[in-house]
């Protein structure tokens, strides 16, 4: 058997991101309007950043969100997706539209 | 990837986000009426409140899962009297499941405690409450409801204490015209959002007997020259910029009905909008996309350019007006003028329009929509819309 690979990843990509019940989204071509309505707010995401909000199932590793759904689609190299992924799951739990986790979250699936 | 992954949205982005969806085809708002019953009986209601076979929840619920795979983003979730249905909530929770942002209209009577809290627990985007006077023995003639008032006052203080947004939507009409500073307030104290609106829709069928309580043009000269409505006068009430350029009125399209926004109806019907009653299909007998994307009659609105308008293309305030293509149908048709637009236009700016020029007389009600924030937003961040 082989090692497993999410326990091959770093710290952060381990982490298991999940989108928050109280916003409002829909994707609009290849981006994604979200609405909080706690904030009276109105976001969009480009295409990547959709492809990792489409992934954040609240069980996938982010890790793994980012070597399926970014690397491989957009054609970037791994350490430009995780640099830009953290900076983007960073800000979109900032203002409470992702929820982040060191366990999974079935329950947000 | 890069820094612009992740926007916070600039004023214009919704005009982009619409113009994006224009493109691409997307009914990006929606409003979805649930019923036709309600438990008031106001009497310039355009709708016919008996149940003539109004959707199951199964078929709103299979609704709801077809106007999300279609793109719809803004739902509005109106009535009739939304609490009418008692699986009013199972229809919600499925629209928050499926992402939408959800407007709810309802006169809030039947809102207490518990439903004000389930309601915020769904985390919707807001809700719009009829108001018609701050006075209970105006607001209760017209909604035929005693009581109505302070129950739906209550309401909103419920949502208030909840954090949820609320709005009371103020039709002005005869009997209740001098009341709207009254309902402002009341707004304000409860912080409350606040809209006035003097329009008065004709009856789905036609029937257009409900305008006769239309406030008069002389009314509605003084409502666009309130400051405490239309902060800034000299621009709404500016001189008409003249029509369109030949080159944008070939472009240039009516308004979003069709185009971005539709309307179904409780009996699965289809329409471009609430106010353009022009049956486009049912969903009883087709798919919702099948329908947006094929419907004869969603077509030729969509066809339909500010270039074709019979009248309004060559007169001076092509520029400016808020022709509704649904009043304008409704008055018989839909590449014609709208005249209740052509009055409010004349009511804001003294102008007569193409189409009231040729009628030479009648004075009709207007159609617009003010809306302040109260307490909110600076006084100059009024809109007419």
């Amino acid at each position: 058997m082989g090692a497993d690979p999410v326990s091959q990843m770093p710290e952060t990509t381990k982490r298991y991101v999940a989108r928050s019940r109280e916003i409002a989204a829909r994707t609009l071509g290849d981006e994604t309007m979200i609405m909080s309505a706690k904030e009276s707010s109105l976001f969009t995401l480009n295409g990547t950043a959709t492809a990792i909000w489409n992934a954040a199932d609240g069980v996938t590793p982010l890790g793994e969100i980012i070597d399926r759904h970014v690397c491989e689609e957009f054609d970037v190299s791994r350490d430009e997706a995780l640099r830009d992924a953290e900076e983007l799951v960073a800000e979109l739990e900032k203002r409470g539209l992702l929820i982040v986790s060191e366990a999974p979250m079935p329950e947000a699936k | 990837m890069s820094s612009e992954q992740f926007a916070t949205a600039p004023p214009s982005l919704m005009q982009s986000l619409g113009a994006k969806a224009m493109r691409l085809g997307i009914p990006l708002a929606a409003q979805i009426d649930i019923t036709y019953r309600c438990n008031e009986r106001c009497i310039h209601c355009y709708l016919d409140h008996e149940d003539h076979g109004e959707m199951t929840t199964a078929e709103i619920l299979d609704v709801l899962d077809q106007l999300a795979s279609a793109g719809v983003f803004f739902l509005t979730i109106s009535g009739g009297e939304i609490f009418m249905r008692r699986d009013f909530f199972e229809i919600l929770d499925r629209a928050r499941a499926l992402r939408f942002c959800v407007k709810l209209k309802t006169n809030g009577v039947m809102i207490h405690e518990e439903d004000a809290k389930r309601l915020a627990e769904a985390a919707i985007d807001s809700v719009q409450i009829s108001i018609y006077s701050h006075r209970p023995e105006v607001h209760d003639r017209i909604t035929k409801l005693p009581g109505s008032l302070k129950k739906s006052v209550e309401a909103a203080r419920l949502l208030r204490k909840h954090g949820i947004k609320v709005f009371f939507a103020n039709v002005l009409m005869k009997g209740n015209s001098g009341d709207y500073r009254g309902v402002q307030q009341l707004a304000a104290d409860n912080d409350v959002n606040f809209s006035i609106d003097p329009t008065l829709t004709p009856m789905m069928d036609g029937n257009r007997d409900v305008l006769d309580l239309s406030i008069t043009p002389e009314e509605l000269h003084a409502v666009f020259r309130d400051p405490t409505l239309v902060p800034e006068e000299e621009n709404m009430c500016a001189p008409p910029a003249g029509p369109l350029g030949e080159e944008d009125a070939h472009v240039t399209l009516p308004c979003s009905a069709g185009h971005t926004a539709c309307y179904v109806s409780p009996y699965g019907d289809v329409y471009p909008c609430v106010s353009f009653p022009l049956p486009s299909g049912n969903l009883r007998k087709q798919k919702f996309i099948d329908i947006w994307k094929h419907s004869p009659q969603l077509e030729e609105v969509r066809s339909i350019t500010v270039s074709q308008l019979q009248g309004c293309s060559t007169c001076v305030h092509g520029s400016s007006c808020t022709r509704c293509p649904g009043l304008a149908y409704m008055e018989g048709n839909m590449r014609g003028p709208s005249t209740i637009d052509c009055e409010k236009s004349f009511a804001r700016t003294g102008v007569p329009s193409v189409n009231l020029e040729r009628k030479k007389s009648g004075a009709v009600s207007g159609l617009v929509q003010i809306q302040t924030i109260v307490g909110i937003a600076p006084a100059s961040s009024s809109a007419i819309a």
